[in-house]
């Protein structure tokens, strides 16, 4: 591990005060469909995102940590429309916005760099943790990695509430995971510098289906 | 088995707005077959005003069984300035595995050009077990061109699990991608039976319609069609609507697509109404 793991720590917190808290990743809707109930079905629930939005997530935060390192303002744009395309869900979309605005905030805070002047204001999640990565000296898959931990351990988290789980069994899931998202990042980082067009675009369509439930609904515990 | 089919539409008339269409170029290439045939627009696109009289309109048929592992089909289709094109698979493909375990793959990459209309409907798509199947469909549309298509895929025969298929779909509008999906799904692969990607359900589609026309349009569609399960109508910007969905099986699938149609073909003809 690189000798500034413990910037990647403090990206990856949950505790970094940057929203994530109020999401439960689809979760929520997907238990109210009936599609998870128990720590089993929670566990395949989370496998799914992780290779699905987790990789796509990840694969854009590395690219972008990648662009930020190079300086290469004109790609970091480019990254932006690329993402859009790959999240069909507009009420996904506002999330990943909403969420990489509060990020970008608390980062430019806790850490000003004259790269975050190279971001849009309504920039996607992903590619702000990229660049605020890069302004930690960290390296593209350090970026994916944050992102991957974040894609599962919200809702993971957020299960313990939603389902009155027991907190081990919910962190169990997550500790099986750990190989996956080990091989996503590695899988992401190699996409550091592939051109925006040809980056991963794994869908996850009820994922999709869910988000446009949950943002009709009423009665909900997180925001997505 | 290496196949390349090729398919141009032109408007004759060239860009005077009068809608008129012809195959300027077409070639088939065994068991890629292309044949030209009046084609009936959907109905929920009466609000577009396609003459099947004036637009051009092809059969695909993937000929025999396929495509096999090994094969590689591949299918370029250019729509040209104010030429209207409409191209429908005659019947549902099967993927099948090959004698010898290979993969098979289909690339198709569709020009669409400013004033060009195209609706593509490469039909229903049946993995089969056992099946691996790689396909990639690019759409680059330029500014002011029109989309119709839509795709289902089902997963397995009755009572069958379906083999490995990585299946994207890419399209541009005016040089920027407006929609990019993998799906991959079936034996070998993670996670695509979670209650993130499939849940179990056998049968998956969307659609997909692009239409400049529509920025003006201030009337929102209602995301969820009333009683529909596991649908969304999803606009993705101003001009682009997906209407995603995911079944038990593909008659339910048929279903649910075309409720999700009809409630956006509703929407669309009273906006004409009103204007």
């Amino acid at each position: 591990m690189a000798d500034n793991a413990a910037a990647l720590l403090l990206l990856a917190d949950g505790r970094l005060p940057a929203g994530g808290y109020a999401h439960s990743g689809g979760l929520e809707a997907t238990i109210r469909a009936g599609r998870v109930h128990d720590a089993d079905s929670l566990e395949k629930f989370l496998t799914g995102r992780a290779v699905t939005a987790g990789l796509v997530a990840g694969a854009f935060a590395a690219a972008a940590c990648h662009a930020s390192t190079k300086g290469d303002r004109v790609l970091l744009q480019e990254l932006d429309p690329e993402l859009d395309a790959r999240i069909p869900s507009p009420a996904l979309r506002a999330v990943s916005r909403s969420l990489g605005r509060q990020l970008l905030r608390a980062a430019t805070a806790i850490r000003p760099h004259p790269r975050f002047n190279e971001l849009d204001r309504t920039a996607h999640q992903p590619i702000v943790l990229g660049v605020a990565a890069a302004a930690f000296d960290l390296a593209p898959r350090d970026a994916a990695l944050a992102v991957l931990h974040e894609a599962v351990a919200g809702p993971a988290v957020a299960a313990v509430k939603l389902l009155s789980l027991d907190p081990f069994s919910a962190h169990a899931a997550l500790a099986r995971l750990t190989p996956l998202l080990d091989q996503l990042a590695s899988e992401a980082a190699k996409h550091a510098d592939t051109a925006p067009a040809d980056l991963p675009s794994a869908g996850a369509p009820l994922l999709d289906i869910a988000a446009e439930h949950h943002a009709t609904t009423d009665m909900r515990l997180f925001a997505s | 088995m290496l196949a390349h089919a090729r398919l141009i539409a032109d408007n004759p008339s060239g860009t005077t707005g009068r809608q008129s269409a012809r195959i300027l170029r077409m070639r088939s290439q065994a068991p890629l077959i292309l044949r030209p045939t009046r084609q009936q627009p959907p109905a929920a696109l009466r609000h577009w005003r396609l003459n099947p009289d004036h637009s051009a309109g092809v059969s695909l048929v993937a000929g025999a069984a396929g495509p096999l592992g090994g094969d590689h089909f591949r299918l370029d289709i250019e729509v040209r300035e104010g030429a209207v094109l409409i191209v429908r698979a005659v019947a549902a493909t099967l993927v099948l595995p090959g004698p010898h375990g290979l993969e098979s793959r289909s690339e198709i990459n569709i020009k669409v050009a400013s004033g060009g209309t195209l609706v593509w409907l490469p039909g229903r798509q049946i993995l089969a077990e056992r099946c691996r199947h790689e396909a990639h469909t690019r759409i680059d549309m330029d500014d002011g061109a029109r989309l119709f298509t839509r795709e289902e895929l089902v997963l397995g025969r009755h009572g069958e699990s379906p083999g490995a298929v990585r299946q994207r779909l890419r399209v541009s509008y005016d040089g920027v991608a407006i929609y990019d999906q993998e799906l991959a799904v079936g034996d070998g692969m993670t996670g695509w039976d979670s209650s993130a990607v499939t849940g179990g359900r056998r049968a998956l589609g969307s659609l997909l319609i692009v239409d400049a026309e529509t920025e003006e349009q201030t009337n929102v569609i209602q995301s969820l069609p009333d009683g529909i399960p596991d649908t969304a109508l999803m606009q993705l910007d101003a001009k682009t609507l997906l209407i995603s969905s995911l079944a038990e099986d593909s008659i339910m699938l048929t279903r649910q697509l075309d409720a999700g149609l009809a409630q956006y073909a509703r929407q669309r003809q009273a906006d004409h109404v009103q204007v």
